[in-house]
């Protein structure tokens, strides 16, 4: 005999939110025909996009000779702004798998907009290391196959790894994602007409929500999280690695593994709230996205915050303490040398202004919050901007000592790709429903026609 | 040749019903019932008497294939051209770890979308014997397939919990 619980969660992070069909309406109306405001969004974005490739084809007919980059400085922007989106993409894992498993009753509203967030971040990280390695159509190189003299890649390399790691990363997400929104996508179907309804009938793999279909995805379900869990920590970890294993004073650090992880998930953090702010305000989400949403991220974004300042003061430290000279020039080179202006932009974007999240009127400002989440993007990006350019221009030898500017090429594939993330993500926000809608009915007290009696915490007995 | 059956589905708006209907068709001996939910819930697993999926043997075995997978490539690929990098041993565990773990990962969880496909009978976009479109908004639903004999008593008892409607269609037969 089966009891029902009386489920308050839902009361609690959606009080407006009554009906199940409820949430179908106001989700699947965003997918309805688009307002001026999306259409001038998404004209800006493909201005972008064509920015970003046409930049891009610049330089590959030009050669990467158009770019900065050169002896000492060979990794700037494109590697910055890799390892930039790649920590981008991992707080949606984090908010998909990690707080699922944890069953955190605030991500379902979040969850599906930051997963797209993972899939669109890490297919634009993708594409740096291509732009980076200047001859893109020796890309295929990165598979792992013997060449002409059956010499195999060295699988004792960072670089490989990070092959594998951020294909794996990409695969499982675009999985986990997908499989997430076939629920979704047949609620989508059975509300449409004409030729979206053609196109939802065959995405939704013909999901009609049996018990049998209900069973087998829950566990399956689970299970990609406890696989997704580990899979995100390990490839910030490999990312790590392409720096920490090699001997560069400011790279070579037994910190940079935890270091890197955290200062993703804050990134990824910021990013969703700076997507969810204008995804809530355009589309009048308000009562699905509620403050209490907020104050949890907002959360979040603070002790991450924490865990990036305490390592950017233990590099300090540790180089101090170190007595290694050379290490110590290249912390005191942060500070105070060429570079001096990006580590200050750091400093104060990633470990000051966030100490105002310490105040609960702030956590509940949205505006507030949308503005401390700018600043933490910007400040993530010079992070690694710091990491990489500081470190290798000022290395061991005084006379390998160089000084690295940005060209115009560099600077509009960096903007570029931002558009390029906006292209995708607002075409998401009308083919997909943004909202997780079957996993926002789990945590919405479901219609009994025994109504409990009121003020009562007695469960109600299924059967009478 | 079996003979023909009737495939009935009853439409309910709320989640007690729905479970009582359930219990009510099993204990009448009907073991083929088939409920639709908007959202998964354990009451209704329950009541169908569900017990382990076998997708966590899928995720297993997946997982279990793709570390030995990237061990078997690493240390094969490493000794098929015999060349000492960093003074490392040719098969060094430790920077293989990554490799391994990214293959048990990349097969643990494509091995458990396979094996939800293969058990959830999807993709499969040939419609059902009767469906209604509400079941993904906010309807619960059941269905149950019976021969003409059985026919009254299965309406009967779908009945006795007042759905919203009741929907019939011809099972093709077998």
């Amino acid at each position: 005999m089966a009891s029902v619980d009386r489920i308050e969660r839902g009361k609690l992070t959606h009080p407006d939110v009554h009906r199940l069909d409820d949430v179908n309406r106001d989700v699947l109306k965003i997918l309805s025909a688009p307002g001026k405001g999306w259409w001038a969004l998404f004209a800006f974005a493909a201005a972008g996009v064509a920015l970003f490739l046409g930049s891009w084809f610049y330089q590959i007919v030009n050669g990467i000779g158009v770019s900065g980059l050169n002896a000492p400085v060979g990794w700037g922007v494109y590697i910055t702004s890799f390892v930039f989106w790649v920590g981008i993409a991992h707080s949606g894992t984090l908010i998909s798998a990690i707080l699922f498993l944890f069953r955190a009753p605030w991500r379902q509203s979040i969850y599906r907009a930051a997963e797209a967030m993972t899939v669109f971040a890490v297919m634009t990280a993708g594409l740096f290391p291509l732009i980076h390695v200047g001859r893109v159509w020796h890309a295929y190189w990165l598979i792992p196959y013997p060449n002409s003299r059956f010499l195999w890649p060295n699988f004792k390399s960072p670089l490989v790894w990070d092959v594998f790691a951020v294909t794996t990363y990409f695969t499982v997400s675009a999985v986990f994602f997908f499989l997430g929104t076939v629920p979704d996508l047949a609620a989508a179907r059975d509300r449409a007409t004409g030729l979206r309804k053609k196109f939802y009938t065959i995405i939704s793999l013909g999901w009609q929500g049996t018990d049998q279909q209900w069973h087998h995805f829950g566990k399956a379900y689970i299970f990609l999280a406890a696989l997704a869990t580990p899979l995100v920590l390990s490839v910030h970890s490999v990312v790590s690695w392409d720096f920490a294993m090699a001997i560069v004073p400011g790279w070579h650090a037994t910190i940079f593994a935890p270091y890197f992880v955290a200062g993703a998930i804050y990134s990824g953090v910021a990013m969703v709230i700076t997507l969810v702010v204008p995804l809530r305000k355009i589309f009048g989400l308000e009562a699905y996205l509620t403050t209490k949403h907020f104050d949890a991220m907002a959360k979040l974004c603070l002790l991450t915050s924490l865990i990036v300042l305490y390592a950017y003061l233990s590099e300090f430290f540790l180089a101090w303490y170190s007595g290694e000279e050379i290490e110590r020039t290249a912390f005191w080179n942060r500070l105070f040398g060429t570079y001096w202006w990006a580590t200050w932009i750091m400093l104060v974007c990633n470990g000051m202004v966030p100490i105002m999240l310490w105040f609960k009127r702030v956590r509940y400002s949205i505006p507030a919050l949308f503005v401390i989440s700018i600043f933490v993007n910007i400040g993530m990006w010079f992070e690694r901007y710091v990491i990489v350019v500081t470190s290798l221009h000022h290395e061991y030898e005084p006379f390998a000592w160089g000084v690295y500017r940005p060209s115009v090429t560099e600077m509009c594939i960096l903007l570029g790709s931002f558009c390029w993330f906006g292209f995708w993500f607002l075409l998401f926000t009308r083919l997909l429903p943004p909202i997780a809608i079957q996993e926002l009915k789990e945590v919405l007290p479901p219609p009994m026609r025994r109504k409990p009696p009121a003020h009562s915490d007695e469960p109600v007995e299924v059967r009478a | 040749m079996s003979a023909l059956k009737v495939g009935i589905l009853a439409s309910y708006e709320y989640l007690d019903s729905t479970v009582d209907a359930i219990e009510g068709l099993r204990k009448a001996g009907f073991d083929e019932v088939k409920a639709y939910t908007p959202y998964p819930d354990h009451h209704i697993e329950h009541a169908l008497g569900y017990g382990q999926s076998p997708v966590r043997v899928w995720t297993l075995v997946g997982g279990l294939t793709g570390a030995a997978a990237g061990l078997a490539f690493t240390s094969w690929t490493s000794l098929d051209w015999p060349l000492v990098v960093g003074g490392k041993p040719m098969i060094s565990i430790p920077a293989f770890v990554p490799i391994i773990f990214e293959m048990t990962v990349l097969f643990g969880a494509l091995s458990t979308v396979v094996g939800l496909f293969v058990l959830s009978r999807i993709p499969n976009i040939k419609p059902a014997v009767v469906y209604d479109p509400e079941f993904t908004a906010g309807r619960y639903g059941v269905y149950v397939e019976a021969t003409a004999d059985r026919l009254d008593e299965a309406r009967r008892i779908m009945n006795a919990q007042e759905p919203i409607e009741l929907r019939e269609g011809d099972v093709a037969s077998v």
